[in-house]
């Protein structure tokens, strides 16, 4: 932190650069002037909010039946915990996370290898690559499920009647892909977004491997895999644990791709779906207010043990300067 | 050692040299194959939107059908007399507003993580990083209640407040670790020549963090853009954006690929445009400043 | 050093608080919401429908240039606008002083008072003749002897078929067909042509998609959702033998993909000559008679077949209804009206052929020589579908609310989408029938439970 400047002797040492001892006094609350818009203006927007959803889960509250509102303490604590279709969710949420996260790891990772090395027109396949990361995430849930995935006129089942017809046959199977494999298929959607996300990410670790050491080790015989294993890796783990932490952060909320390609249907409504499904569908705004009061307290269980994975990126940080 | 010559290749050697070289050429072929193949469903997306409706939704696809631009016209407003162009216009104020304000805040609070750091401030950022991790949707209902009562429903601003929370923590991460890499001793010496800090944030240290910025305002520009829920949630006529409004071509009574392909590729192009123009800010700003 | 600091601090807290000062004030400027784009236009919330799509353009056309009144319309698709209309109306919010809602919403928005009662104004508006609008159209969108909402177009269901499919394959359509002989000429009309099912029915999970057909052949089949003292019937032999018997139905001679098809899906069948069937709403008779459909000409129309009981066809409108807390209710009664009338009707006639226009709701309509020259293949059976519509007793018992293809309550979007999802997935072949009616009588119970 602030201790390593002192090092260079000509440069004076800076007012504020030894640890100061008091938290009040002037020279404190100067320093964390600059930090308060952003904190106070980011308190204000997220955590109200959430002081009112507590307030609004302790109440028995269905919006079509507005006169019938009533006080009734943690009984919607009791539903959302006793509620089956809740639990499902949770674990919806976790394997659809799970699935997305490790799938466009695997899928970044081998791209980013293909990338790694120069060959013509390198650029152009780059921006190949990252263009379904840039398009509109509704767009792109839009585009999967009508487009391609719709059994009757949907790219895949077209491509597999072509395909059929070429080699002679007149009944190839179209099936039916959200329908027969609706998890995976908001799963594929997902991964099909957010490769791009990891790729470059894991691609960036790639090219900032220090190229002696990697000369040195093909001048030494060692194939490719041994080099992989043991350098590439290593080197590649700040990355992907990034890659991870970031990518879970934005999956778990994932509300779009759900909302647009099953409709929450066959199995797939995730968390948010569900939150939303029990505010605007069935109306029940005491119900739903307390189940995000129970998915808030949830995820910061989870954040603390999560986050602490990025300390090893502060310890980086604090190491720089 | 580098000054002895490098003998002539032998036999064996420039053998090995052929097959890597041949080896590099199939790995860059498959990536090239890799790249396609990946980007089919976009670039089907864009075929689709240049077909007429009949010929969009046939089974097997149609590939060489003719080219229109019937979508587009559709997407433009022939059929509805209606034009995109207000959702579009919201959809860039909101985004550019709320940009501007996230990195007006998110500035002068990465300064006090990075520069002169506060105590804590780890925490700080934790803390930043966590809201995050908070489901939105579980806070929608008192914000659209607020917002009622406020009479701001179907107000740009409260978007341009909302995108700017939602942006807020990511900017501040990524600030705090492009500021850190700027070198103390610049700072100290416009400090010692008597300069206050705003002007030292906006004399010394925007330049040099510049392309931090400049990649911050990227993420933050296109984040914003694509949100769907809050929009279609709180706003209305007036002030509704481009993917709520894309959401409006999908009917189920009747074909509409093509135009919703139409209107997909023209609500994607500024995302599209300001991501192929800066994919190295890109990289930067999706791993939150860790990777440069 | 630390007078600077201070000051420097303070220095920022001061450009920051300005600068959220400044956006704040210009929000609240702009707080009014309808401060830029017209603050006397009306704001119309609709479903993305093929008459609404017509609809936008022809307001700006004549409507506004008429009146001087400036529509805006935001148009969703149909589960998105439900929900948005619900969200507007149940909260008061006044985002939308029209919108666009239907039979089974206006008993309970009434009961809860979101709407504008419009008798007074039909009864001075003698142009709009509120006379003319179909009986059960009229009863089903009155509530507590109060009109509320004013049909744009209404359907209701009947079937569909081949006309020269099925003379190529002799087989014979009989004027009032039941279920089971339509279960038998889809098995012989299967494969009359290459690639061609016997019928298309809708299985795409939703209460407006396959809970619709799927209640009208329970009701004729001597089932109902509850009986009057509200104790769900999904397990009874009624329900079971009729979901059963739709289920095989498509399973065995029904589309490709049937779990996820719905009305478009269907549609789009029909068109390309990929089934010889199709048991759907009256609206797509105007689709497949228009011009620059290949079916055109070739298609039959008998009543919605029955079992046990008269008719099976069902009802349903999609309507204006005006909001309570709208400032604006005389020009959203001037635009209701309009779009309502027997002058729009022609409009639409004129410029786009009659078979586009909004038809189902009035008598006039199907008196009007042009609208019979243009659809007189299906007007007549429509129009006796419509009429012969009672949604106060659809079936052979009685039932405790109005509703022929739906039970007339606000949780039914919620119990009906997932008791549709059961059964889909019976019909994708995931899960028996009897296992998704079990499921399904226990969330009917929990809904019960609340009404008992």
């Amino acid at each position: 932190m602030t201790t390593a400047v002192g090092t260079t002797p000509q440069s004076p040492p800076r007012p504020a650069a030894a640890p100061d001892r008091r938290r009040t006094g002037p020279r404190a609350w100067a320093t964390r002037a600059p930090l308060l818009p952003a904190l106070v203006f980011l308190i204000v927007v997220t955590q109200l909010p959430f002081v009112a959803t507590l307030v609004i889960s302790l109440f028995d509250w269905n919006s079509l039946n507005p006169d019938k509102r009533a006080f009734n303490g943690l009984d919607n604590y009791a539903s959302v915990f006793t509620d089956a279709a809740l639990r499902e969710s949770v674990l919806t949420t976790i394997l659809l996370t799970a699935g997305v996260v490790i799938a466009t790891v695997v899928l970044g990772l081998a791209l980013a290898l293909l990338l790694d090395r120069a060959f013509f027109g390198r650029g152009l396949v780059r921006t190949l690559l990252i263009t379904p990361f840039l398009i509109v995430p509704v767009s792109a849930a839009l585009l999967w499920k009508h487009a391609l995935y719709n059994p009757e006129y949907g790219l895949l089942n077209g491509a597999l009647s072509w395909v059929g017809e070429l080699f002679g046959d007149t009944t190839p199977s179209q099936p039916d892909w959200i329908a027969e494999m609706p998890l995976l298929a908001v799963i594929a959607a997902l991964v099909w977004q957010w490769t791009p996300f990891m790729m470059l990410i894991l691609l960036a670790g790639l090219q900032s491997r220090p190229a002696e050491v990697v000369e040195a080790a093909r001048l030494d015989g060692a194939s490719a895999w041994q080099t992989f294993r043991y350098l590439t890796l290593p080197h590649l783990r700040r990355y992907l644990e990034l890659g991870v932490l970031l990518g879970a952060v934005y999956i778990v909320q994932n509300f779009d791709a759900v909302f647009t390609i099953t409709a929450g249907g066959l199995g797939t409504a995730n968390l948010p779906y569900t939150i939303y499904q029990t505010f605007y569908q069935a109306h029940e705004y005491g119900l739903a207010s307390a189940a995000g009061v129970v998915v808030v307290i949830g995820t910061i269980i989870i954040a603390t043990f999560a986050l602490r994975t990025v300390s090893s990126l502060f310890s980086e940080e604090a190491n720089r300067a | 050692m580098t000054t002895a010559t490098v003998p002539a290749p032998t036999p064996s050697a420039r053998g090995a040299l052929r097959r890597a070289k041949r080896r590099s050429t199939a790995l860059g072929l498959l990536a090239w194959a890799a790249g396609l193949a990946f980007c089919l469903p976009a670039l089907w997306m864009l075929l689709t939107s240049l077909h007429a409706e009949s010929d969009a939704a046939t089974n097997p696809p149609s590939l060489f059908a003719p080219l229109t631009l019937d979508g587009y016209r559709a997407f433009f407003g022939a059929d509805t007399g209606v034009t995109p162009w207000p959702p579009l216009l919201n959809s860039l104020g909101a985004s550019f507003f709320s940009t501007v304000l996230v990195l007006l805040l998110a500035l002068p609070a990465a300064y006090a993580l990075s520069i002169r750091r506060v105590r804590k401030w780890t925490d700080v950022m934790f803390f930043f990083l966590s809201t995050k991790m908070l489901p939105v949707v579980a806070g929608l209902l008192p914000v659209y209640l607020f917002a009622k009562n406020a009479g701001m429903l179907d107000n740009i601003w409260l978007l341009v407040l909302l995108y700017t929370s939602m942006n807020l923590p990511i900017a501040v991460w990524m600030m705090q670790s492009f500021l850190a890499d700027i070198p103390v001793s610049v700072i100290e010496a416009a400090q010692v020549d008597g300069a206050r800090l705003p002007t030292v944030l906006a004399r010394v240290v925007a330049p040099m963090a510049a392309p931090g910025i400049a990649a911050t305002a990227l993420i933050c520009f296109i984040f914003s853009w694509n949100e769907l829920l809050f929009a279609r949630v709180l706003t209305g006529v007036v002030a509704q954006t481009a993917p709520v409004f894309l959401t409006g071509f999908v009917t189920s009574q009747g074909l509409f690929l093509a135009q919703l392909c139409a209107a997909s590729v023209v609500v994607s192009l500024p995302v599209l445009a300001a991501g192929y123009a800066a994919q190295d800010k890109l990289v930067q700003g999706l791993s939150l400043g860790a990777v440069k | 050093m630390p007078h600077q600091q201070r000051r420097r601090g303070t220095r920022v807290r001061a450009v920051a608080g300005t600068a959220a000062m400044a956006l704040l004030g210009a929000g609240c400027a702009g707080a009014g919401g309808t401060a830029f784009g017209g603050g006397d236009a009306l704001n119309v919330l609709m479903v993305n429908n093929p008459q609404m799509v017509e609809l936008q353009k022809l307001t700006a056309e004549h409507f506004t240039a008429e009146t001087g009144i400036k529509v805006h319309f935001t148009v969703l698709p149909e589960n998105d606008v439900r929900d948005k209309i619900s969200q507007d109306f149940s909260n008061q919010a006044g985002q939308y002083d029209v919108g666009t809602i239907s039979n089974f919403e206006v008993p309970f928005f009434a009961k809860n008072d979101w709407l504008h009662p419009l008798d007074t104004y039909a009864e001075q508006d003698e142009e709009f003749d509120q006379d003319d609008i179909l009986e059960p159209l009229r009863d089903s969108l009155t509530a507590e002897g109060k009109l509320y909402a004013e049909p744009f177009y209404g359907e209701s269901s009947f079937l569909m078929y081949r006309k020269d499919v099925f003379e190529a394959k002799g087989l014979t359509m009989p004027p009032h067909p039941t279920w089971t002989e339509v279960a038998g000429l889809a098995a012989e009309a299967d494969g009359a042509e290459p690639g061609m099912k016997g019928i298309c029915l809708r299985g795409l999970p939703g209460w407006g998609e396959l809970m619709a057909p799927l209640t009208t052949v329970v009701n004729t089949m001597g089932g109902t959702w509850f009986t009057e003292d509200w104790k769900p019937q999904l397990t009874s032999p009624e329900f079971t033998k009729a979901t059963k018997f739709y289920v095989d139905l498509v399973r065995k001679h029904g589309e490709r993909g049937a779990s996820q098809s719905g009305y478009a899906e269907c549609l789009n069948n029909m068109t390309q000559g990929k089934t010889a069937m199709w048991y759907d709403a009256t609206a797509g008779a105007g689709s497949l008679e228009a011009a620059d459909s290949p079916v055109k000409g070739k298609i039959g129309y008998v009543p919605a077949p029955v079992e046990e009981t008269k008719s099976s066809g069902w009802l349903y409108t999609w309507a204006w209804g005006i909001q309570k807390a709208s400032k604006k209710s005389d020009d959203a009664w001037k635009f209701v009206s309009w779009a309502s009338s027997k002058e729009y009707e022609s409009l639409v006639g004129e410029t786009s052929g009659w078979s586009n226009a909004p038809a189902g709701k009035r008598a006039s309509t199907y008196d009007n020589p042009e609208y019979r020259e243009a659809a007189g293949a299906f007007a007549d059976v429509t129009e006796q579908a419509i009429s012969g519509a009672d949604p106060k007793n659809p079936g052979v018992q009685p039932r405790p609310v109005p509703g022929i293809q739906f039970v007339g309550i606000p949780e039914f979007t919620d119990l009906g989408t997932r008791v549709a999802q059961e059964i889909s997935a019976a019909i994708a072949g995931r899960q028996s029938v009897d296992k998704a009616l079990a499921t399904s009588q226990k969330l009917a119970e929990q809904v019960a439970k609340e009404y008992r």
